[in-house]
């Protein structure tokens, strides 16, 4: 089955107030990152740098894989590797029946988001705790995370504190922040010093080290990890940095980009497990490999999941992180979903403007709009277009291959449109006028008013 | 042919063939700061985290008993600090640290930058003592402050017996809920650097 962003973008803009606000908060955190970025003059040096190192480490990839695991090996973390999701989760699953394991705390990973993980264990059994506090008001409330750094952005405080009242028993009617984070905080706890077995994901890798590096501000990857004797880390195979020292750049951009901050607040380097426990970490490939081999996409294999395209979008603010119908909303999203099933998420690559904000702001300079724009004729190419907007672009093209008739066609519109009754103007074929007013029309064409500025007759 | 084998077949298969991609060096020029100690303190503030400047041993003994007299269970794994409730070394599990209120523990060297230290205890028994405690101290050497990130990983390594090591930027926080900052998610509610 086909998905239409448009059709989920209405809906959810037909919240108008709940759209403004969701394209407000968003805005505040693009505000934020650029405090951070314009604070240091090195800012784009820094993205420079990460580009390379990542676009390095991409056409050296099996290499680096097989340092990392060798280094891993040798510290005693043991390595797995899967094909796809489906033997990621079964990997997952395996580990925690070896050890026994009820109940399973894990911390923010769009990977086994990206694998269904959490319904695939329970069905199995066993109890999956998502820890991270947005990550565990989605998951009472059944949804999944609608962005991928902010879960929840898409609620209000009123919204979760419903949530909490069903589900901790908080006061009713309390929706104080601090309040409800307390309230998670106490059942969380209760849940960490419960659990068997810890999950998290891996925000970096080290070839050179054999070690992993998890990013997070909660706390809630680290306290679930250095409890219980079992550790889990998924990564997919794009999450490989070559040297230890490549981290001083990462940090100084992931946080500044995601959230505005100078860095996460714990940036936790696992190169073992706890006294008398295991580390285990599971290579995923799920498609990447295939997305390497596209060199006109090769590079959405950089993104390190700070979530800056989607915050900066005009359309992902308005439209929000479900209209994407995908695990990753957003620019990132819309490139990496028609990747891997392009027939499925034909329309994503239409959620954008072209207005390049996400190609700009990018720490790691994924060329995003760039790839929407490759995407948009690959969908052409396949067939997925609609009959309605493939005609009109065939209209179009039409048109514009024919100058005399399209300055003629431009002088009618001039002339015709501000005459035009609205019922006429307005109508269903008019997409463009559906939640705006068309602006003024000049007296002249861009053409006249061109020549008549540089002389020419 | 093994999972690993397949995938690292396709990655040999698939990987973009760029001759100009080499690894760049990441010794960059970056910012630079007047006053290390004042910047630190601001950006640590910035986050919700203390800097504080003491003499000695005893004055940080002096500091807890005025700032933490609700404390009752007190870890210190700071040698000659004498504030200990509760032994790290003495329990076979971290979980018996869940009633920790102050954990007060050694800090490498700080990163003026972003108000994070560097901590890396190779006798620190469990690494859940930084995360369970309900308050943390962390102590700094005076002067061990660097100005960014690319001096301080000039100065971390990862021994074939190092296991863990982490930078801690203030206490725990989140913006989960309607993008308004609350301090003390699951780590610690209160970060205070102390620098003798």
């Amino acid at each position: 089955m086909s998905h239409n962003h448009s059709e989920l973008a209405d809906k959810f803009a037909s919240n108008v107030e709940r759209m403004k606000w969701h394209d407000k908060a968003l805005w505040f955190v693009r505000v934020k990152r650029d405090t951070q970025a314009k604070s240091l003059d090195e800012w784009e040096e820094l993205r420079n740098t990460a580009d390379k190192i990542k676009s390095h480490t991409l056409s050296h990839l099996d290499e680096y894989l097989e340092q990392f695991e060798k280094n891993a090996l040798a510290r005693g973390i043991r390595v797995h590797w899967a094909k796809d999701a489906k033997e990621h989760n079964e990997i997952v699953l395996d580990l925690l029946r070896s050890h026994n394991a009820k109940m399973i705390v894990k911390s923010k990973s769009m990977l086994t988001e990206e694998c269904h993980l959490n319904p695939y264990l329970e069905e199995h059994g066993i109890e999956v705790v998502d820890t991270d506090l947005g990550e565990r008001i989605v998951q009472l409330r059944n949804e999944p995370p609608s962005h991928i750094v902010l879960p929840a952005i898409h609620l209000k405080k009123e919204d979760v504190g419903t949530t909490f009242e069903k589900f901790l028993n908080t006061q009713k009617g309390n929706s104080d922040p601090t309040y409800l984070t307390r309230a998670a905080r106490a059942h969380l706890r209760e849940k960490f010093v419960g659990a068997d077995a810890s999950m998290t994901g891996v925000n970096f890798a080290i070839a050179e080290t054999g070690g992993i590096v998890v990013c997070t501000n909660e706390g809630n990857a680290d306290l679930g990890a250095s409890l219980p004797k079992l550790h889990i880390a998924c990564m997919g195979i794009e999450k490989i940095i070559p040297r230890l020292k490549d981290l001083s750049i990462f940090t100084r951009l992931l946080a500044r980009s995601a959230t505005g901050q100078p860095v996460t607040t714990y940036t936790s380097h696992y190169h073992g497990a706890v006294e008398g426990g295991e580390m285990h970490v599971v290579i995923v490939d799920n498609g990447r490999s295939k997305i390497l081999a596209d060199k006109r996409y090769v590079k959405s294999l950089q993104c390190i999941r700070c979530g800056a395209c989607l915050n900066t979008c005009p359309i992902y603010r308005r439209s929000g992180g479900y209209s994407y119908g995908y695990v990753i909303p957003g620019p990132i999203g819309s490139t990496l979903a028609p990747s891997r099933d392009l027939k499925k998420y034909y329309s994503l690559p239409f959620a954008c403007s072209l207005c390049f904000s996400c190609s700009n702001i990018c720490p790691v300079k994924v060329d995003l709009a760039e790839q929407l724009y490759l995407k948009r004729q690959d969908v052409v190419d396949a067939g997925y277009l609609s009959p309605i907007k493939l005609n009109a672009l065939k209209m179009a093209t039409w048109l514009m291959c024919r100058p005399k008739l399209m300055d003629f066609a431009g002088l009618m519109a001039r002339k015709m449109v501000p005459i035009l009754p609205r019922v006429l103007l307005y109508s269903k074929f008019n997409l463009w006028g559906k939640n705006r007013e068309l602006p003024p029309f000049p007296k002249n064409s861009f053409k006249e008013l061109y020549k008549a500025k540089k002389g020419i007759k | 042919m093994s999972s690993r084998e397949a995938i690292l077949k396709a990655i040999k298969e698939a990987k973009p063939h760029n001759s100009e991609s080499a690894l760049p060096e990441v010794n960059i020029l970056h910012t630079t700061y007047d006053d290390l100690d004042a910047k630190f303190a601001t950006t640590l503030a910035g986050v919700g985290g203390n800097a504080v400047h003491l003499d000695s041993l005893s004055a940080v003994e002096g500091y807890i008993k005025e700032h933490y007299k609700e404390a009752k269970v007190i870890v210190s794994t700071v040698e000659g600090l004498h504030v200990n409730t509760k032994e790290l070394g003495a329990t076979d599990d971290p979980h018996t640290l869940k009633d920790v209120d102050l954990a007060i523990i050694k800090g490498e060297f700080a990163v003026a930058e972003n108000g994070a230290v560097w901590i890396k205890e190779a006798d620190a028994r469990h690494r859940a003592l930084y995360f369970i405690t309900q308050k943390l101290m962390i102590i700094v050497p005076k002067e061990q402050i660097v100005h960014s990130m690319h001096e301080a990983y000039t100065r971390i390594s990862f021994g074939d017996k190092d296991i863990f090591g982490l930078f801690i930027s203030g206490p725990s926080k989140t913006a989960d809920i309607e993008q308004s900052l609350v301090i003390g998610a699951h780590g610690a509610t209160e970060a205070c650097v102390v620098f003798i």
